[in-house]
């Protein structure tokens, strides 16, 4: 049963790699605006500049 | 979207909208964005939402003191020889178009490397290349579409205002540590003498002991710090006994796991600090795009153009000096007192005073620092430097100088007090009793009454029972500062009310004639005469006058600066303004009035009223019954008799109040112990709001700013202060009922710890349960309770 030292060992370093990400990302301000990212996810095809005549016979 | 709306803002184009690309729009503003944004192909603003824009404002000129060096250095936030980032806060960022159309402005100008929005704080991040732009055309290119920055005093001066995120590391460490040492505290809980339990245990133990010691002394340690600063003041605050607990919890959990006695209490420990840090946490609601704290920095614009031997230059506020000629062009505001002389001003103070209807001044008049110009550029003389000024004179007082107070006594501590002294009794009690009954057991009894009595529950109570309030209250556009502002709003005997701009709303006035009736054709002609004017009383008597004015112009017009106006159309001739112009009786000279001469022959006079707010005749009949009310005004007494009739009886009246006045007002109040709210809006509140226990600042727009206060209320939620102020009592009386509540549980803890029972296993059970049915008790009770808002 030695291996259980082995187990609670990785388990461990495992979680505390992950907290340790963890801290880094609030350091580095990811979740101070957690709504832009949201719309501006949806741009990405907009951002394709569109022919000028297809733009005319958009509804408004 | 129908015809009659601008296809750029959304507004009523009125009958002639102009017309460009088969789209209609109010104004050449409107249409020129729509042009740029064409020319760019970015015409897809306008697809992702309807008329998402704002009317551009003209700027000509404005921002000239962009060239000055060091005002850039000041608002740059990083530079170097190629690229510099600088971050706008644009107060028109409302929606998804605003995102898309800033995060392209790489499109409009190509020195623009990337350009970020930050929606909740309204703020625009760029980066750009030093070479090919520069931050004036930056700053003019996103005006020219409509996002005018706001550049002020404060953000030049204090860069940098790094978010405080220790309690966010503090829960978090404490979230880790809570489930770690829970998972390996579970095989003790049923003591089972299992031989890999018992040989490992050991390791678990040292494990949970490791991972309890951070939390102890990085996430606990504001308790510690509290406690030790209450003490000093000789007051027992909420934190002494959570200190106290803290402690003695890990000093017995240590020394169980030293002397191998058992394995001690980690994780009810880190249990108790991370629901207690989950409080805090909740309670710690900011609206990013609010500022509480603003002064007249924050109104002030950075740099001004002077006049040296007819030259522009622009320099810093801070540097200007007696005697100095200042160019102040439309729309700008006044930073410092000085003499007009020359030019059209028309001073809007409603900054300061709340009042909208600008004030018509001469050459050689006297102009206050605080004012915004509305009618074209003017010249001006330098009185006396910026803190010298009459408005900004205020900010010397102490008020705004005093330091956060440390010990603010609220409702939580209040109790705390013989709370602590109840559970150092009991413990004392119990330890010298154990000594002389089973002396090997006083040690465990003493630390176990100290461990159970550790206030968890009944200090999650007040902030999550404040924290909701206070999102409750948001969600309704009543902002609060912090939540202690809801127990010192619960604790207001005085309320004080500002009047313009506070009970009266500054944007619509009312207007009445009175005199001889007017025909239809003088109606006419008194529109097309109003139409040619420029003047801001003008155009509200203009928007007023229901006729079509004529097609022609008048064939003479002549228009006497702070006088009135003489014209003459289809051979009738029109003189209008004040009494003396017009050779009439003055009626009433405190309130503002156009009188009307119509082939000299006096016809009447219009009178600007201000209008009341919907419903403050309710809402001073309510709150009168339950408080004192004071109206303190800066105004003459004008309005007096009508306020009288309006208001009920026991409101008191003060007027010409000055803004130290209404300070020093409401400091009298305080010494003869009343518990004052003050109610403002302007500028010349902000001593008032400042030295009130409570201040709330009214306004129209919650984006625009206001000045330092507890609150801002939405203005047109006037008419609901009553029921906030219900709601902040009531939610006093749930705290205390959860008091009682998180005593009781105290009560059946101490059962256990008295007969020496509480093992780990009824720590752990006992403290979350307490915790988390405090914390859903108040929760739903508040959500209840606000559910008639």
């Amino acid at each position: 049963m030695e291996v259980v030292y082995i187990t609670i060992g990785v388990s461990i370093i495992v979680a505390v790699f992950f907290f340790i990400v963890f801290i880094k990302s609030v350091k580095s301000g990811q979740y101070e605006d957690t709504y832009t990212p949201s719309v501006r996810m949806l741009f990405d095809d907009e951002l394709v500049a569109k022919p000028k005549e297809n733009i005319k016979n958009q509804p408004e | 979207m129908s015809f009659n709306n601008c296809y750029h803002c959304g507004l009523d184009c009125g009958k002639k909208p102009v017309e460009f690309n088969d789209k209609y729009f109010c104004c050449n503003g409107c249409k020129t964005v729509y042009e740029i944004l064409n020319a760019n192909e970015l015409t897809c603003y306008y697809d992702l939402e309807t008329s998402p824009g704002t009317i551009p404002k003209d700027i000509k000129g404005k921002y000239n003191y962009l060239d000055n060096e060091d005002i850039i250095q000041k608002l740059l936030e990083f530079n170097d020889t190629e690229t510099s980032v600088v971050e706008f806060y644009i107060p028109s960022i409302h929606c998804s178009s605003c995102i898309w159309v800033l995060e392209n402005l790489s499109k409009l100008n190509k020195g623009v490397t990337t350009s970020m929005v930050n929606f909740p704080k309204k703020i625009l991040r760029i980066t750009f290349k030093n070479k090919s732009t520069n931050l004036k055309e930056l700053v003019e290119l996103i005006t020219s579409i409509g996002y005018e920055p706001y550049i002020s005093l404060e953000d030049a001066d204090s860069k940098n205002k790094k978010v405080d995120k220790t309690l966010v590391y503090q829960v978090s460490i404490a979230a880790f540590a809570f489930g770690n040492i829970m998972l390996l505290s579970f095989p003790e809980y049923f003591e089972v003498d299992e031989f890999w339990l018992e040989k490992y245990k050991y390791l678990f133990r040292w494990l949970m002991f490791t991972m309890a010691v951070p939390v102890v002394l990085y996430s606990a340690k504001d308790y510690f710090i509290s406690a030790y600063k209450g003490l000093r003041h000789k007051i027992l605050n909420i934190d002494v006994p959570i200190a106290l607990g803290i402690s003695v919890l890990f000093i017995r959990s240590t020394v169980e796991i030293f002397l191998d006695i058992g394995s001690g209490f980690f994780d009810s420990l880190t249990g108790l600090i991370f629901f207690l840090l989950l409080g805090k946490f909740f309670q710690q609601k900011t609206y990013n795009f609010l500022s509480f704290e603003r002064d007249y920095k924050s109104y002030f614009p950075i740099a001004v153009t002077i006049l040296n031997n007819d030259k522009e230059t622009s320099i810093q506020v801070k540097d200007i000096k007696k005697g100095d000629r200042l160019l102040i062009r439309n729309e700008e505001l006044i930073p410092v007192d000085g003499i007009l002389i020359n030019g059209n001003a028309a001073i809007d103070y409603s900054f300061v005073t709340g009042e909208s209807v600008p004030v018509i001044k001469q050459s050689g008049d006297k102009l206050f620092a605080g004012g915004k110009q509305t009618a074209g550029a003017i010249e001006m003389e330098v009185v006396s430097t910026i803190s010298q000024s009459y408005l900004t004179q205020l900010w010397s007082n102490d008020v705004f100088n005093k330091s956060e107070q440390i010990t603010i006594k609220n409702i939580t501590d209040k109790i705390s007090k013989y709370f602590t002294i109840a559970i150092l009794l009991i413990a004392l009690f119990a330890g010298i009793f154990w000594y002389f009954y089973n002396a090997s057991m006083a040690f465990n009894v003493v630390t176990a009454v100290l461990i159970i009595a550790c206030p968890c529950a009944l200090a999650l109570s007040a902030p999550f029972a404040f924290g909701n309030i206070l999102r409750i209250f948001g969600y309704k556009n009543f902002y609060l500062k912090n939540a202690e502002t809801i127990e010192s709003i619960s604790k207001v005997n005085t309320i004080i009310f500002d009047k313009t701009g506070t009970i009266t709303s500054s944007d619509k006035t009312q207007l009445t004639y009175i005199g001889k009736e007017l025909t239809k054709i003088e109606k006419k002609g008194l529109k097309s005469v109003l139409r040619a004017s420029n003047h801001p009383l003008s155009r509200s008597l203009y928007e007023y006058i229901i006729a079509t004015p004529f097609e022609e112009k008048p064939t003479l017009f002549n228009e006497i600066l702070g006088k009135g106006i003489e014209a003459v159309i289809k051979n009738m001739n029109f003189k209008l303004g004040s009494s003396s112009f017009v050779e009439a009786k003055a009626i009433n000279a405190n309130e503002t009035s156009i009188y009307i001469k119509i082939n000299n022959e006096f016809k009447g006079y219009y009178l600007f009223k201000n209008s009341y707010r919907e419903g403050t005749k309710e809402v001073f009949e309510k709150l009168g019954k339950e408080y004192d009310l004071v109206i303190l005004s800066g105004d003459n007494d004008g309005e007096k008799p009508y306020l009288e009739k309006l208001l009920p009886k026991n409101t008191h009246f003060k007027f010409n109040q000055k803004p130290e006045d209404k300070l020093e007002f409401i400091k009298n109040l305080q010494k003869s112990g009343k518990k004052v709210m003050m109610i403002g809006d302007g500028l010349n509140d902000a001593g008032a709001l400042a030295q009130s226990n409570v201040g709330i600042a009214i306004s129209e727009d919650v984006n625009v700013f206001s000045p330092a206060c507890d609150a801002i209320l939405d203005a047109k939620l006037f008419n609901k202060l009553p029921k906030f102020l219900t709601l902040s009592k009531k939610t006093i009386s749930i705290i205390k009922a959860s008091f009682v509540l998180s005593l009781c549980y105290n009560i059946v803890g101490m059962y256990f710890a008295l007969n020496g029972l509480l093992t780990p296993v009824v720590a752990a059970i006992l403290m979350p349960l307490s915790s988390i049915s405090i914390v859903v008790f108040v929760t739903i009770l508040t959500n209840w309770i606000s559910k008639k808002l």
